[in-house]
């Protein structure tokens, strides 16, 4: 009875493609009316998840269901009941922002009366109201995503899947889609799951779960991962990257290591150590960073890699070239 | 969660999946096609040049050749053979247009909505269809320049058999298409069969004193079914005599035996259904 009240549960979830195994053994539990972060790098896994509890790809072992039904048997429930916003762009550039939703609303079946209120209230929703007649190729990446996220909120489903809805898009868009995501919760119970690669962003979800290589590494509320790393993260450049290294497990015991061109350290009270790195130091310092904990420091705790070096090993996915460009 | 809004959200339940829903998923997949073919009218132009040529340069040149066998313009003659091969291309490409959704990822959202891939696929069948008919009008219109009177009763009954075939070669394409996943390898799949389709139709050349094997492929093509009762119906409104008919419009036969122009319709409806369900069943909706 357990899994019947969550929004999504996914079980011993596996997907293998030829040479990858994209999801390597998922089990996660989202809860009905929150938002649910899914972060990790590029490659994690986390658009191949989210084909699978979408019903566009079967997975290779485990189950999941979505909203109470199975998605591998009971796809056309689940279907009924999801809204998608997918990494690619899904809208039909010929048409207009209108008539993509209007043709939404009769795949979805929606009765016409109510497709009516309802696309009026979604594209107000999203500042799209005054260009409904205009045609989506005309649209800036971020109208795109707006009008994608409209559309996919139509029929009133029961859980938004979004796909890195904010990825390409400049800083102030990024927040302005999130604003909207606030706004839609504030107006009615929907769970939203939503994945990104951008490490700031999670602080708008509920809770988080760090992908790496399709495994969950941590899954808390983004305070409490935070928290559980408790010290500052400590980066400096100097002439001797091999030397330093040394030094500092020497002296003060620290694990350090090259990441992102400097010699990287997580330490307790990181202002108050730096007097005590240049006395103990022999390497001349160039320059010291030290910075609070984030996520990409909780990343990096459960890892043992920063997200940039998580990207930069991995070859970019065939999917990753298809992303959105424009 | 957080104080409800005051303002009232306007329900929406998604109704299960019964035939009404599904009429309209089809419906409005079809209504897209015709929106977007709206949209394109450099496209009308671009698909007459072809058929313009065949019919008034082909037909020209080859018409001095032909002048001495009967009292038939082999204008005339090709007309049909025009209008079917016009309509061919055209609905190869709206089948094959699938591609393209796919690509630019509009695909998906009918892939993952609550509707059968029958709606899907009729839909698209049914738009490429009626997009392949509407040109096919503009050369209708020419009939009176090559010999053929304007006609209401042959007008009708010609809209409505290229419709049908049409339909069948939008469902070929579907089938040929769906499991290509790259632009690229569309466009030589569509010269790939439909070109032969084309020349083994009997469209451009009368199926009379054939050598045998052209006879048996001819036979095998479906197109053939779908382009002869074109031709019969533009032929029982003209003014031949029974020698010329013969030659012109042989009709087809089975091992000796005339087959009736009905038979030759109800085998093309046929071909509609076994390749839609073909296209159907080997559409992949997951990956
Ligand atoms: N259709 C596919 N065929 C082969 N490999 C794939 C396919 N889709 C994804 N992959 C691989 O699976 C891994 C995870 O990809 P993806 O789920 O897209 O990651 P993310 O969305 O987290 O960036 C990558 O290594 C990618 O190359
Ligand atoms: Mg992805």
């Amino acid at each position: 009875m357990e899994n019947s009240a969550a929004a999504i549960t996914i079980r011993g979830l596996v997907k293998r493609f030829k040479q990858v195994e994209a999801v390597a053994g998922i089990d996660l539990d989202v809860r009905p009316g929150e938002t649910f972060g899914f972060l990790g790098p590029n490659g994690a896994g986390k658009s191949t998840t989210i084909k699978i509890l979408c019903t566009l790809a079967d997975a290779t072992a485990g189950t999941a269901t979505v909203a109470g039904f199975d998605v591998a048997r009971e796809r056309n429930q689940v279907r009924r009941h999801i809204g998608l916003v997918f990494q690619e762009p899904t809208l039909d550039a010929y048409l207009t922002a209108e008539q993509n939703l209007r043709f939404h609303g009769e795949l979805y079946g929606v009765d016409r009366a109510t497709a009516a209120q309802r696309r009026q209230e979604v594209l107000t929703m999203v500042d799209l109201w005054e260009r409904r007649g205009d045609l989506v190729q005309t649209f800036s990446g971020g109208m795109r995503r707006r009008l994608e996220i409209a559309r996919g909120l139509l029929h009133s489903p029961r859980v938004l899947f979004l796909d890195e809805p904010t990825i390409g898009l400049d800083p102030q868009t990024r927040a302005s889609i999130w604003d909207y995501l606030k706004e839609l919760h504030r107006r009615q119970e929907i769970t939203v799951f939503v994945t990104t690669h951008y490490m700031d962003e999670a602080e708008h979800c509920d809770r988080i779960a760090i992908v790496d290589q399709g495994h969950i590494v941590a899954l808390d509320t983004p305070a409490a991962l935070k928290s559980g790393i408790g010290k500052d993260r400590v980066q400096i450049t100097c002439d001797d990257d091999a030397l330093a290294i040394e030094e500092l497990a020497a002296r003060f015991g620290l694990e350090a290591a090259v990441h992102e061109g400097a010699v990287t350290f997580a330490v307790a009270e990181g202002a108050a150590f730096v007097p005590q790195l240049f006395a103990g130091l022999a390497v001349a310092i160039n320059s010291v960073t030290v910075t609070r904990p984030s996520l990409d420091d909780v990343f990096l705790a459960y890892t043992g890699k920063t997200i940039r070096d998580a990207e930069a090993a991995r070859p970019m996915s065939p999917m990753a070239f298809a992303a959105r460009g424009r | 969660m957080t104080a409800v809004d005051p303002t009232p959200v306007a329900a929406v339940r998604v109704p299960a999946a019964g035939l009404r829903h599904q009429v309209r998923a089809a419906a409005v997949v079809w209504q897209r096609e015709m929106i977007r073919f709206g949209r394109d009218r450099s496209r009308i132009v671009s698909s007459l040049a072809q058929p313009v040529l065949f019919l008034f340069v082909l037909g020209t040149g080859l018409s001095s050749l032909i002048a001495s066998s009967g009292d038939v313009d082999f204008r005339t003659f090709l007309f049909p053979g025009v209008l079917a091969t016009s309509v061919l291309f055209t609905a190869a490409f709206s089948g094959i247009s699938m591609v393209w959704d796919r690509e630019f990822g509009f695909l998906r959202e009918m892939l993952v909505a609550p509707v059968s891939t029958t709606a899907i696929l009729t839909g698209k069948c049914l738009g490429g269809a009626t997009v392949a008919t509407l040109q096919s009008l503009i050369i209708l219109a020419l009939a009176p320049l090559v010999g053929v009177p304007y006609n209401l009763v042959m007008m009708v009954k010609l809209v409505g058999l290229l419709f049908l075939m049409a339909f069948m070669i939008c469902a070929l394409g579907l089938f040929l298409s769906a499991r290509v996943k790259q632009v690229q390898s569309a466009m030589p799949l569509v010269q790939l069969t439909i070109t032969p389709l084309m020349f083994l139709s009997g469209s451009l050349f009368p199926l009379s004193n054939l050598p045998g094997w052209l006879h048996v492929a001819t036979t095998l093509n479906p197109m053939t079914y779908a382009v002869e009762p074109i031709r019969s119906v533009v032929f029982d409104h003209l003014d031949l005599s029974p020698a010329a008919r013969a030659t012109f419009d042989p009709g087809i036969t089975w091992g000796g035996w005339q087959v009736p122009v009905p038979l030759q319709v109800a085998i093309v409806a046929a071909t509609c259904l076994v390749l839609l369900g073909l296209a159907v069943a080997r559409f992949a909706r997951t990956e």
